[in-house]
């Protein structure tokens, strides 16, 4: 029971405070040693069939770290050629402590079997705890902890080798005076048999060559003088959001200035990197400039080229016009470094160990990296950690983490997009999948008393054809003669997710499910998502059903909410739905339930649509890709079909009818969805646009707004209309999740649906919200218990803003995988294609191309200048060039194909095919059957 | 929704503990000659002392005396100096009084109330440092003073407290930096030889799923505690008994 022995009070001042905590010294703590006979066994990973091979020692041995070499190497450890290494739990507390992401990096090492590691508890152990002196540093303190457990353990295991690695000088001299075997870990991996790629993984505090470079950046003020700066008011405290197309130039948000602070140049800049908090100093108004148009690439390729004047003139060159001027100003100092792993590849031409890493995205400076394998990593794409940026160096430095596979394999590409989006995309861990229930999972008595069976019932789902995580079905049947029963079940997925649990921790985290076009990275394990939770056809399943009384108008007489049991008659795609809906012929239970919701439906759509609902529009596409190489072997635009919409329907009916319940009961913790007008700033380009064409868009209210872009429509041209609902989805501002104890009433409302109140209730297999969503409601009718957190409005609002941003990440993850794999299809090939002309801009038109949902710019003339054939007229937004004029939303022809030159950022060419203009198009590709354009060159009145 | 991790990868709690092991609990009866029985006992830094007068006659309001009862008369009350800020009222406020309900409701399920009618018993508890845990050190210092003073009990009456750690690790009796760290605690009064519960707190709600393995938790360290208040009766027995002149048996029982 309880074999404490010995006591010791450790106090602790603060705030004149004194606190007094046990400290349990305990006798029964495993040294992880199976060879020991003289400590109680427990578990350990350590094993004498790893070998550490170094050429320091003579034999195989065991390593003590300390944390300094955890918090600087950590992508050392990531390798297996080091094992049998011991984590006391002094340095695994200062880990925590120091820095939570390589903690968990930590862990997860720790966890892994086949890299025996051990954590030793030797703070409670009683040979190895050591008093604090009053005096002492914690720092001292710690260090005296690790070389007292050192000591311990070559005594307790007189027949191992004990290696203290340490990066401190002044540990390790203290160690050997104690005959503790230390080094530095630099010493350690150089001497490693089969250390070659672990070298490259070294941080780099410092280039050894460039030691006595002078120093080109202006020093960095302390912490100590930010605080005072910012207190004084002469220095301001951002976020630094570096620009797209210059890499010399950024901007700073700052809460006292209204536009963001321009800072520009390679001194102003000082070192900072895309997301840093950073400290700036703003210059008087007569240094201000305006933001630059130029696209400015670092195109130096030597490794150790730190000159930096040649760029520095080509910017200074370029004249400001007085006319846009913007605050601007430089940086002094970083408050918070936001640096986290690259990926990118490393570019070509440096020769010797000194490379320059190129990362993805396009807002991240070059890296400097020391690597001896840049003939096998050139063709990879890698991932890069930067290290540190002296003043004395042009570039950061960085080391090399890992190789994620050939440049180009769509696997190494998906993973790319994966990582810099920061979707988490691990194998679930062992403790989460020890959460799910065991196999075969059987419905008990139990179950049935606590829930409606709906069994009997002819329900169904309605999906895309392919999809396996089925989370809503429905069902429709007459009650009486006016009166029909409508459901929609949406899978119960908060009865097998439990709150505290690291399954429930690890969906929260991951918040939604991700859709590559080849790849799904599920929110819930397989066994939840594609199986117990998805409502499959013909398989008994739990659900949360929202059951309606409706008259044939679709009006809503009553509405109930409970949990139930259902057996989804059958599982439908849109198509077959549709098929069997047309099809007169059938005239089953299920083609009549379909029939009448589809009725129902289009009361409901009407009714959403009087009252003000858009309908936006974006060029959705899918991917054909072929079973067997997975490559994209076609692009082709979504097909909708009539059920598409009466599905819906349904869901955003359950959404909000669940809203409404849930408000109510819970006014203050309740999950909502809001969606914000935009500032008519925002709408701008869309009236102009609109007026350019002879429209008058109405931006009053969204219902305005509706009714105008209905109104809207030329024959000649059908395709206007959705080119104009594709700019206003533009305009639109992003719909995010909320508690609704953090806004005001009025500001609950759902812009784009035009409802007062919205939720995400639908799809609780993919989106944590629902999850949420499904507990608040099944406190509110009494299905389940509720717990502290889900009453909280602050850990809600926390969970709201871990869900808008995961969401928004997985959306433009998606984005990219499919422009990913369109690059892929389009490779090698040349096309000529329909467009449309979306905006038109100085130098060139913006062109959409509906067929592949494709959008990219036909340049007139080469990047910056313009051939002088066109002429721009800015009022009317035209381009003119003899007799032809190009307005926005014109029909051209395009000829599309795919610069590869630059292997991480592939793009579009596009070149004019028709209108014919002499010395510019270019003749149709023969085989193309060219379809006659509607005319575009004649001027139209306004 | 994590919270602080209160027992670490390595299984043990901040000070050392395991998740079901109790604090150090150290006691002893008979501290005071003036009452007719006193208690005192640390459980982890949690200190309190207990003392016992009675039974008596009614003081006071004689019309409160019972035929069919003994009343019990309880005061909870913390020493100044007990906490780390300095306390400004040692009794009276409404924690103290409530407390002071709640230990007469546990008192008054073990002590053989039909025994002495028309009498009174009046149990003093002061919390001399509190680490957490003060309650159940009160119910458990009142229960050895009862046993010191010779007052007839059906059992021992024993508290511990319980609760989640890493949102789902059931843990027991609950340091004051615990307290603070981590999520709801629940306190129970029970009789441990015949598992009965006399009384439950909860100072925040619990999920369902939990409630289960905690109060399974707290019972059992209710019972672990019930066994070391044995020990040290038995001790005392033996000591007394070793100055009166049975120190013979005494030593034999010692074995
Ligand atoms: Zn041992």
């Amino acid at each position: 029971m309880h074999t404490t022995k010995i006591f010791i009070k450790k106090n602790k001042i603060g705030n004149y405070l004194k606190h007094a905590r046990e400290h349990y010294i305990r006798d029964d703590i495993y040294c992880g040693f199976e060879s020991c006979d003289k400590c109680t066994r427990a578990t350990s990973n350590l094993s004498s069939k790893h070998v550490n091979k170094c050429n320091l020692l003579k034999n195989n041995h065991y390593l003590i770290l300390d944390t300094n070499v955890i918090l600087d190497q950590i992508d050392v450890l990531d390798e297996n050629v080091i094992g049998n290494v011991i984590i006391l739990n002094t340095v695994l507390k200062e880990v925590k402590h120091r820095n939570m992401p390589i903690y968990k990096r930590l862990i997860s090492i720790i966890e892994n079997p086949s890299r025996h590691f051990y954590i030793f508890v030797n703070d409670f152990n009683k040979g190895t705890y050591l008093k604090q002196e009053l005096t002492e540093l914690i720092n001292d303190y710690n260090d005296r902890c690790i070389r007292k457990a050192c000591s311990w353990y070559i005594e307790h295991i007189p027949d191992e080798t004990f290696v203290l690695l340490t990066e401190d000088k002044n540990n390790r001299a203290i160690a050997q005076q104690e005959d503790i075997p230390a080094y530095s870990i630099v010493e350690y991996v150089q001497n490693l048999t089969a250390n070659e790629n672990l070298i490259d993984k070294l941080a780099k505090k410092e280039f050894q060559e460039k030691f006595n470079a002078a120093d080109i950046f202006p020093p960095h003020l302390t912490i100590v003088e930010i605080d005072k700066g910012i207190k004084d008011g002469r220095l301001h405290q951002g976020t630094f959001r570096a620009s797209r197309d210059n890499f010399l130039e950024g901007s700073v948000n700052i809460q006292s200035f209204e536009e963001d602070v321009i800072l520009r140049g390679y001194s102003n800049l000082n070192r900072v990197i895309d997301g840093d908090v950073v400290a700036i100093e703003v210059f008087q108004k007569d240094q201000w400039v305006s933001p630059s148009e130029l696209v400015l690439e670092d195109d130096t390729v030597n490794a150790l080229d730190d000159n930096l004047e040649r760029k520095e003139l080509e910017i200074s060159k370029q004249r400001t016009s007085k006319k846009n001027i913007k605050p601007t100003g430089r940086v002094v100092g970083i408050i918070k470094r936001k640096w986290r792993q690259y990926c990118g590849i490393l570019q070509e031409g440096s020769a010797a160990v000194y490379h320059l890493f190129l990362p993805a995205d396009r807002k991240i400076p070059k890296i400097r990296i020391e690597t001896r394998q840049a003939e096998t990593l050139k063709t990879q794409k890698i991932i890069v950690a930067i290290d540190s940026w002296p003043r004395n160096s042009r570039y950061p430095n960085g080391h090399f983490v890992r190789a994620l596979g050939k440049i180009g394999d769509m696997k190494t590409e998906n993973e790319v997009i994966l990582l810099e989006h920061d979707v988490p995309h691990s194998q679930f861990s062992e403790e989460v999948l020890s959460c799910l229930p065991k196999l075969p999972w059987l419905i008990t008595e139990e179950d049935e008393k606590v829930r409606v069976d709906l069994r009997g019932i002819d329900i169904c789902s309605v999906d895309p054809p392919g999809c396996t995580d089925i989370d809503d079905a429905l069902h429709c049947r007459p009650i009486s003669d006016d009166k029909l029963e409508v459901g929609v079940h949406i899978a119960d997925v908060s009865h097998f997710i439990r709150p505290y649990t690291a399954l429930d921790t690890e969906a929260a985290s991951r918040s939604t499910t991700v859709y590559l076009v080849n790849k799904r990275i599920d929110m819930v394990p397989d066994l939840l998502s594609s199986n117990l939770c998805s409502l499959r056809g013909g398989e008994e399943r739990f659900a949360f059903s929202c059951i309606w009384e409706m008259d044939h108008n679709a009006n809503i007489l009553n509405t109930k909410f409970h949990k139930s049991i259902i057996k989804s008659k059958r599982a439908m795609t849109y198509e077959e739905a549709q098929l069997t809906i047309d099809d007169k012929t059938q005239t089953g239970s299920l083609a009549e339930s379909l029939r009448n919701l589809n009725k129902l439906a289009k009361f409901l759509k009407k009714r959403r649509m009087d009252n003000g609902a858009l309908v936006l529009a974006s060029p959705e596409v899918k991917i054909m890709m072929d079973s067997e190489t997975h490559d994209p072997i076609d692009v082709e635009v979504k097909k909708l079909f009539e059920t598409n919409s009466m599905v819906e329907e349904f869901m955003l009916l359950a959404n909000i009818s669940v809203a409404e319940k849930i408000l109510n009961d819970f006014p203050d913790c309740a999950v909502l969805r809001r969606h914000p007008e935009p500032p008519a700033l925002n709408l701008e380009p869309l009236v102009k646009a609109g007026k350019h064409l002879g429209f008058e868009i109405n931006i009053e209210s969204g219902k305005k707004l509706a009714e105008s872009l209905d109104q809207a429509t030329r024959d000649d041209n059908p395709y206007l209309n959705t080119m104009l609902r594709i700019l206003a989805t533009r305009c639109m501002l992003q719909a995010v999740y909320f508690a609704s104890g953090t806004f005001q009433k009025h500001e609950f409302f759902h812009y784009g649906l035009a409802v007062p109140l919205y939720t995400h209730f639908t799809s609780p297999i993919r989106r944590y919200a629902d999850i949420l969503v499904h507990r608040l409601l099944a406190v509110s009718c009494g299905a389940d218990a509720t717990y502290p957190d889900l009453m909280e409005k602050k850990k809600t609002a926390e969970l709201c803003q871990n869900m808008n941003y995961r969401h928004r990440m997985a959306q433009y993850a998606g984005r990219a995988s499919v422009a990913l794999n369109t690059h892929l299809f389009f490779r090698g090939k040349i096309q000529d294609e329909k467009g449309y002309i979306l905006y038109v801009r100085k130098n060139a038109l913006q062109v959409l191309i509906p067929k592949y949902g494709l959008e990219s710019t036909l340049y007139l003339g080469k990047k910056d200048e313009k051939l002088d054939i066109f002429t721009y007229n800015e009022e009317d937004q035209t381009q003119r060039c003899a007799d032809v004029v190009f307005h926005a939303f014109d029909p051209v022809t395009i000829r599309l194909s795919m610069d590869s030159k630059n292997i991480q950022h592939e793009k579009f060419v596009l070149q004019l095919v028709f209108p014919v203009i002499e010395g510019f198009s270019v003749p149709p590709l023969e085989d193309v059957e060219m379809p006659e354009p509607e005319i575009p060159h004649k001027k139209r009145k306004k | 929704m994590s919270r602080k991790e209160l027992i670490s990868k390595v299984g043990l709690r901040l000070d050392g503990r395991r998740a079901d092991e109790l604090r150090r609990i150290r006691c002893k009866l008979g501290v005071f000659s003036e009452p007719d029985g006193s208690a005192y006992i640390e459980q982890g830094l949690t200190k309190v002392l207990a003392a016992v007068y009675g039974p008596h006659q009614v003081r006071g309001n004689r019309l409160k005396a019972q035929a069919d009862a003994v009343i019990i008369n309880c005061q909870f009350s913390m020493a100044v100096f007990s906490t780390s800020e300095r306390k400004k009222r040692p009794r009276g406020d409404r924690k103290s009084t409530e407390l002071s309900l709640h230990l007469r409701q546990a008192l008054i399920a073990a002590i053989e109330v039909e025994k002495y009618p028309w009498s009174q018993i009046d149990v003093y508890v002061e919390v001399l440092h509190a680490d957490g845990g003060i309650f159940p050190a009160c119910v458990n210092a009142a229960t050895l003073a009862l046993i010191d003073a010779g007052i007839p009990i059906k059992e021992y009456v024993c508290a511990c407290t319980a609760s989640i750690a890493n949102n789902n690790q059931a843990m027991v009796d609950i340091s004051h930096e615990e307290e603070i760290l981590g999520g709801p605690t629940l306190t129970i009064v029970a009789l441990p030889m015949s598992e009965k519960i006399v009384l439950m707190e909860m100072s925040q709600r619990f999920h369902l799923d939990h409630l289960k393995s905690v109060l399974e938790k707290a019972l059992e360290g209710c019972k672990n505690t019930k066994n070391i208040l044995d020990q040290a009766v038995q001790n005392h027995i033996v000591d007394v008994g070793a100055s009166t002149g049975w120190a013979s048996t005494g030593e034999k029982v010692k074995r």
